[in-house]
């Protein structure tokens, strides 16, 4: 009990159907002792930002293997520009190695491509979070 | 220890962080709701920082808090999406609080309600918060009570709160919720499950969902049957959440329910019921905290030399 606990949001935004990527990683984030606020396919930029602010999560996972990663990875950080929150994001799926570079130069905090061990995930997250999760 | 008993909760730091959060959020603000909500999950004795006029919005409050249970995979998330629907067209303001389980091996938690509740994502008049339970077996999380108040004075008209998928015994929500809302569906069991004690005690209203499927009449006779042995006359609502079947009776029945409490003034009951039940949680904390730092290798060391003591035992010849 009262312990801080770190809780990430993975979201899918567009509409792409392959959840399977995210739901790995979510529970690969649970079983190292996070709290994991899934929302399920195809959400809206506004959806992921809005979900994050009422839900105070560390971080944001985003799964995206459409392409459309610039597109929607630009928006949200609009929008988290607009409604002056902001938490770091990290983005799973189909990158390109320059789109990878583009984004972390726009804001993303790590960008992990297909095969990437879970626990490379977890230290990033907590490393990014700035804490460790069993404490 | 009473005297000092907020300075020694709360820093001048954090406190001025509280008053800021807390006056932001009673103008709107849902980020100011959303950290104060993580500080007072994180730390439940917050809740005394609550005074003056703080407290009397609280008794105030008319915000009504519907407890929705049942097994896992009943529909509680998607009848609740469903009626909060009904609620918004009513033009009310929605809280959700939505529990699913933490785990006990690593205290981690996936928290999937809002995958049901999509349609509100975007809706100022909704907020969604997801909590892990972690460590509490009553169905809830200890923190519940604290984000309760948090809700009251964003000023939600009313409250919604979603157990963890619960069987038979997780019964926390009939001493939080002023109505209680069971939610079954078929499969489930014959009659006998339906007359075991516990969770089917607590209903103020039967929801049977999933009612498009078979067993759904069955299940509903058998559950009539049940129910006609007790003295209060308790109504069922047969629903397909996924259609919106029926959810317009379950507001009719909540909002009879809701009426009932106020005319019978067992709504105060209820009150002084979620307050009782908060204290206990606290004092339990407590009791944990003070046998974690009296000595806790002394205490560890007790604990474990009975454990051994009765394993060794051998009792039951193993």
């Amino acid at each position: 009990m009262g312990s801080r606990k770190i809780r990430v949001l993975i979201a899918k935004p567009g509409l792409d159907g392959h959840d399977r990527g995210a739901k790995v990683v979510a529970r690969g984030l649970r079983d190292a002792g996070m709290e994991v606020i899934y929302t399920g396919l195809r959400q809206t930029p506004e959806e992921i930002v809005r979900a994050a602010m009422q839900e105070d999560v560390d971080m944001i996972g985003l799964s995206i293997l459409s392409g459309a990663h610039m597109s929607v990875c630009k928006r949200i950080l609009e929008l988290m520009d607009q409604h002056q929150f902001h938490v770091p994001i990290f983005v799973g799926g189909i990158i390109p190695a320059d789109d990878g570079e583009q984004l972390m130069k726009m804001g993303i905090a790590a960008v992990f491509g297909p095969g990437t061990p879970i626990s490379d995930i977890v230290s990033k997250v907590e490393e990014i979070v700035g804490q460790k999760v069993s404490e | 220890m009473e005297s000092d008993k907020s300075d020694r909760l709360v820093s001048s730091q954090k406190s001025a962080q509280l008053d800021g959060l807390l006056e932001r959020l009673r103008k709107g603000d849902q980020i100011a709701l959303a950290k104060a909500i993580s500080l007072f999950e994180n730390d439940p004795e917050l809740i005394f920082y609550l005074q003056g006029e703080l407290q009397e919005i609280l008794a105030q409050s008319k915000s009504h808090i519907v407890g929705v249970t049942g097994s896992p995979g009943a529909g509680k998330s998607t009848l609740t999406d469903a009626y909060v629907s009904i609620l918004r067209r009513e033009g009310k303001r929605v809280g959700i609080i939505a529990v699913d389980p933490s785990s006990p091996f690593t205290g981690g938690a996936l928290l999937g309600d809002r995958i049901r509740m999509k349609r509100h994502f975007s809706d100022d008049g909704v907020f969604i918060r997801s909590m892990g339970s972690r460590g509490n077996v009553g169905g809830l999380n200890d923190s519940v009570f604290g984000v309760i108040m948090l809700y009251k004075l964003y000023g939600f008209d009313y409250i919604i709160i979603e157990t963890v998928g619960a069987g038979q015994s997780e019964v926390d929500i009939a001493y939080v919720a002023d109505t209680v809302v069971l939610v079954l569906s078929p499969s489930s069991g014959d009659e006998i499950q339906l007359m075991k004690a516990g969770i089917m005690e607590i209903a103020d209203v039967f929801v049977v969902n999933k009612a498009d499927m078979d067993g759904a009449e069955l299940l509903k006779m058998n559950l009539e049957t049940v129910l006609n042995f007790s003295e209060v006359q308790k109504p069922i609502v047969m629903s397909v959440a996924t259609s919106g079947r029926g959810i317009d009776e379950l507001y009719q029945q909540i909002e009879k329910h809701r009426i009932h409490l106020y005319e019978t003034g067992e709504i105060s009951q209820r009150a002084s019921r979620r307050m009782k039940k908060h204290a206990e949680t606290i004092l339990d904390n407590r009791i944990q905290s003070i046998l974690q730092c009296v000595d806790s290798n002394d205490v560890n060391v007790m604990v474990n030399a009975v454990l051994d003591e009765i394993c060794k035992s051998r009792f039951g010849g193993l």
